[in-house]
């Protein structure tokens, strides 16, 4: 699913037909309630012991209850309030030596034991055409706990009244500034996630995300030219709070352009968005050639997004992606000669516990803990991301913790864990990079974005786009992508900015999988410098 | 129980329709069971059974409306599902645009209900794994698939006496095939209406004799060539460009599709004069079903007429605010073409490239449709009417406007599903002059 399949339910047409997920229309208040613990225990029991009795020889249970709300406006209109609640039971066993799942919505004990009963026979039928044994890596189990998300205000607690008026304070903001068209949205998402297995564990997780887009357009009918400027924000793994627009969270940037990191004034982002676009209308086409890129996280989130994070997912290396999402290019033996992924000054690290990020949790959804490990080390791949049928491939003795399913109703996979650019080691701010620039350009914000199924070319847009010329920004320029072949990108790689610059960009949607499922995921930085970059002319003339 | 007969929906949907206070509701029931599997690496990884069923109850009080659903069907759940959209509605803001509920219209029934699909086992879907693996393993080449099949019924009513209810089918297939030393890659899809249409094992060997003939490839330079775009290869390109033939967008100066000085180009020459685009629920080899998402009945209608455009979509209320004919949104597209296949167009080719298939396509300006993306699985030099040597893929830059402005001839349609939106497609293999690439991909 991309962000457009996903906003096309701001048209929903015959009562709620294309809801997200095959999710159930709820209203408001029903998304603070959660399933009691003891239920969801004695169903994940029933299910534990079916499995058992059926002959697998490992079970796993998760009783979910996925909870999503969706305000769209557009300029000084509601579009429409979607409250959306799944909740279902999914079991995972193996027998024979190999996986089967099945999923129900029947919260019954019966309905549990029936979902494992089918998975098992799931499992046994599709033995027979199985290569190998499935090899778990071993966990402790955690016996019965507990981790939620650190909120300081649940979003899904504040009236939709109050969601309503900030957007349409947002679009009215733009409207004044200049905009011709504006459409904000405000997304929720609570997932109450109940694990166990037959190694003991019983986990119980709540887990909350919010992301508040926009994009505003500006036209000029003369000339019938178009222009749109997103929002500079990110989703969070936050709460209500990330939206009060407190000062700390504002990064003034040295030509006056303003990002965010933990706490989002939108009102005034959607005010400097307007002045934005309407500046593109007139600003000048890119002269195509290299370029040394400065690149700001609100926009390197998505690079390193695209040209570390899914290359290093170990069951694309394997090839078990290769009919979806692809393969990748940093193959096992590239592991081996410790293959030289960038320069000296990149290290690339995951991890599922940064505060506030997406990705963040206590437990995956095969009850491993999470964990920080690296990537790539001072440029050198070190590592990929393996979830527990897939470590002992790489000669770990453990799952990375980064397993995950985005219902119940799905079975979980190996997923991206936030994967982050360690910031510089030595003082430098965003200014200090630009002075030593004789020609680049400066991009912030993220737009087009493509890689192949191997993850070598790469092309990138942006939001915003700056000429830098002997060390001052001169002004905006439009039309430009930039064209990269990921190793060559990573050494390219000159400088970055310290740890007072580091901020997290992060993707709501990103798609794996079949049937297609989608994941949260975040990605941090400091704004870096890269030498060379091939910079093409994105524009074009329609006859 | 997931799949309701009409008579049970409409009972249904009438007691649900009846028991609400409201001036105007809508209510919708949708059912549907989901089979598949995926093999990956010679072997299978995941399969499964999804069944699911849901009510969805819409509620209006003047301009304010509320949606509330339940997968629970005895009386006091359907009691509790209308009150709970009444007392949304009563709660939500004052819709301007908001559009009374359909009055009753006629559909007339497409053929979207295949039985040889409704009667897919796990077996048969096993039996599709192994046809697809055996012959990969022995000639050492690894297959990863997928194939998703399901049958669902949609049915709906409404307090001004508008009922629906078809049921439908759907069979998808597609496998890569990669050399076991990873230097060749092919690919096939399969996007059948009966079961009968569709074999694995000969499927199969399609994306194996792509995939032994794409080993090697050489580097050829970037830059504009004559390229014959395979079905596939330009079904991505022409789904895009198709989401921006929406009226509103046009009228508001951000499609392609506006007209410089205000108003859209319904009516204007954009495309080359081969080019001609239809939808038509009921035809044969691409049926969809005979309402939009609205309940608005669908019609046959010409969407580009030689290069002409003659339709754009118009939601409900756009319509009525321009006084424009208020049809239901297209769910298939026909594209016209000749009788040639793809290695007819091979054949009249002096120099060019033929392309499989393209991948990761994303919009880079809106203003032109300018469409970034690479090609794959199988990406071969022809000279003088022939494959000559496989070349290593290429990003390109390029429009389809541009691109269906640029048409050297058109081969037979075939059916296609997907792209981006979930339509039925029936797309020709192109041969285009100046097609754009702007740079090589060593990915394999």
């Amino acid at each position: 699913m991309d962000r457009r399949d996903f906003l096309t339910i701001g048209g929903l047409g015959l009562a709620g037909l294309a809801l997200p997920f095959g999710a159930r229309a709820v209203a408001a208040e029903e998304l603070l309630s959660a399933l009691d613990v003891s239920l969801k225990r004695s169903l994940a029991d029933a299910a534990l012991e079916a499995a058992t009795k059926a002959g697998a020889t490992y079970c796993d249970v998760r009783v979910g209850r996925y909870l999503r709300q969706f305000i769209l406006t557009r300029e000084d209109r509601v579009q429409n309030v979607v409250n959306t609640e799944s909740t279902g039971i999914g079991v995972r066993v193996i027998l024979n030596g190999t996986w089967g799942f099945a999923a129900t919505s029947d919260l019954t004990k019966a309905g549990a034991s029936a979902a494992a009963t089918q998975a098992a026979a799931i499992a046994r039928a599709n033995s027979r055409v199985q290569a190998g044994p499935v090899q778990l890596a071993k966990v402790k189990g955690a016996g019965t706990v507990n981790w939620s998300t650190p909120l300081r205000t649940n979003a899904m607690a504040v009236p939709i009244k109050d969601k309503a008026e900030l957007l349409l304070a947002v679009n009215a903001a733009a409207m004044k500034a200049g905009a011709d068209f504006v459409n904000s949205n405000l997304f929720v998402v609570n997932e109450q996630k109940y694990f166990a297995s037959t190694d003991g564990s019983y986990i119980d997780q709540d887990i909350h995300r919010i992301w508040a887009p926009f994009t505003v357009t500006a036209v000029d009918k003369a000339s019938g030219k178009f222009r749109t400027r997103e929002g500079l924000s990110s989703p969070m793994g936050m709460g209500w709070e990330f939206l009060s627009g407190d000062p700390s969270g504002r990064h003034v940037m040295p030509n006056g352009v303003v990002n965010y990191s933990t706490a989002y004034d939108m009102v005034q982002d959607a005010t400097a968005a307007a002045q934005h676009a309407r500046e593109k209308l007139k600003a000048p086409s890119v002269k195509p050639g290299k370029y040394d890129l400065v690149l700001d996280p609100s926009h390197l989130w998505l690079t390193i997004h695209e040209s570390v994070g899914h290359p290093l997912e170990l069951d694309r290396v394997l090839g078990y992606e290769a009919n979806y999402a692809g393969t990748s290019f940093a193959t096992l033996d590239k592991l081996k000669s410790r293959f030289r992924y960038g320069s000296e000054k990149v290290t690339l690290y995951a991890d599922r516990i940064q505060p506030n990020s997406l990705g963040a949790a206590a437990y995956d959804d095969e009850g491993v803990p999470t964990q920080r490990w690296d990537l790539v080390k001072d440029g050198i791949l070190v590592n990929y991301q393996a979830i527990r049928d897939q470590a002992h491939i790489i000669g770990e003795p453990s799952s990375h913790g980064c397993c995950y399913a985005d219902s119940w109703s799905n079975v979980q996979f190996q997923r991206m864990a936030n994967v982050s650019l360690a910031p510089g080691q030595q003082k430098m701010s965003v200014a200090d990079m630009i002075k030593d620039v004789e020609n680049g350009i400066y991009i912030i914000g993220d737009g087009s974005f493509s890689i192949d199924q191997q993850r070598f070319n790469a092309q990138f847009g942006g939001q915003l786009f700056y000429e830098i010329k002997n060390g001052r920004i001169t002004g905006m320029i439009e039309d430009v992508a930039y064209q990269i072949r990921t190793p060559e990108f990573w050494n390219s790689c000159a400088a970055i900015c310290d740890q007072g610059d580091y901020r997290m960009g992060g993707s709501f949607f990103d798609g794996k999988g079949q049937p297609s499922q989608v994941s949260a995921v975040s990605h941090g930085s400091s704004t870096t410098r890269f030498n060379g970059v091939n910079v093409i002319n994105t524009a074009r003339k329609l006859g | 129980m997931s799949m309701f007969n009409e008579t049970d929906a409409r009972a249904l949907l009438d007691k649900v329709v009846k028991l609400s206070k409201s001036d105007e509701c809508t209510a919708t029931l949708e059912g549907k069971v989901e089979g598949n599997v995926r093999f990956a690496l010679n072997t299978v990884s995941t399969s499964g059974i999804v069944s699911d069923c849901t009510l969805a109850v819409n509620a209006a009080y003047g301009k304010r409306s509320g949606t509330a659903t339940t997968n629970a069907f005895d009386d006091a759940s359907l009691e509790r599902v209308v009150r709970r959209a009444e007392e949304l509605a009563r709660l939500a803001p004052e819709n301007r645009e908001f559009m009374p509920a359909l009055e009753k219209q006629a559909y007339r029934p497409s053929a979207t209900f295949y039985p040889s699909v409704a009667a897919i086992t796990p077996e048969y879907r096993a039996q599709v794994a192994a046809d697809s693996i055996g012959p990969c393993r022995a000639e050492k080449m690894v297959a990863a698939g997928f194939l998703a099949d399901g049958q669902e019924f949609t049915a709906f009513a409404n307090s001004k006496g508008n009922f629906g209810y078809q049921r439908s089918t759907s069979l998808d297939y597609t496998c890569t095939v990669r050399t076991a030393d990873d230097r060749g890659s092919g690919w096939v899809g399969r996007n059948v209406g009966d079961v009968s249409e569709f074999d694995a094992k000969s499927a199969i060997r399609t994306a194996m004799t792509k995939a032994a003939g794409s080993v090697d490839a050489k580097a050829l330079e970037p830059g504009k060539y004559t390229v014959i775009l395979e079905p596939e290869a330009a079904l991505g390109l022409v789904t895009f460009m198709m989401r921006f033939f929406d009226a509103r967008e046009a009228d508001e100066g951000r499609s392609f599709l506006s007209k410089r000085g205000g108003g859209n180009r319904l009516g204007e020459q954009v495309f080359d004069s081969r080019v001609s685009i239809h939808t038509d629920p009921w035809d044969p080899a691409v049926p969809v079903l005979p309402w939009d998402q609205d309940g608005r009945p669908r019609e046959k209608l010409a969407i580009v007429d030689k290069g002409k455009v003659t339709h754009l979509d118009y939601s409900r209320y756009w319509a009525k605010l321009k006084g424009a004919r208020d049809t239901g949104q297209p769910g298939n597209f026909i594209m016209a073409g000749g009788d040639k296949s793809t290695a007819d167009l091979v054949r009249s080719t002096k120099r060019g490239i033929l392309v499989t298939r393209t991948w990761y396509i994303r919009m880079v300006d809106p203003q032109t449709v300018l469409l970034t993306g690479l090609t794959r699985d199988g990406t071969f030099y022809v000279e003088d009417g022939e494959i000559r040597y496989p070349v290593k893929n290429f990003r390109f830059n390029e429009s389809p406007v541009i691109m269906l402005n640029n048409v050297e001839e058109f081969g037979r349609p075939e059916r296609l599903a997907g792209g981006f939106g979930s339509r039925l497609l029936m797309v020709p293999p192109m041969k285009l002059r100046d097609f754009t690439f702007t740079s090589l991909s060593d990915a394999v």
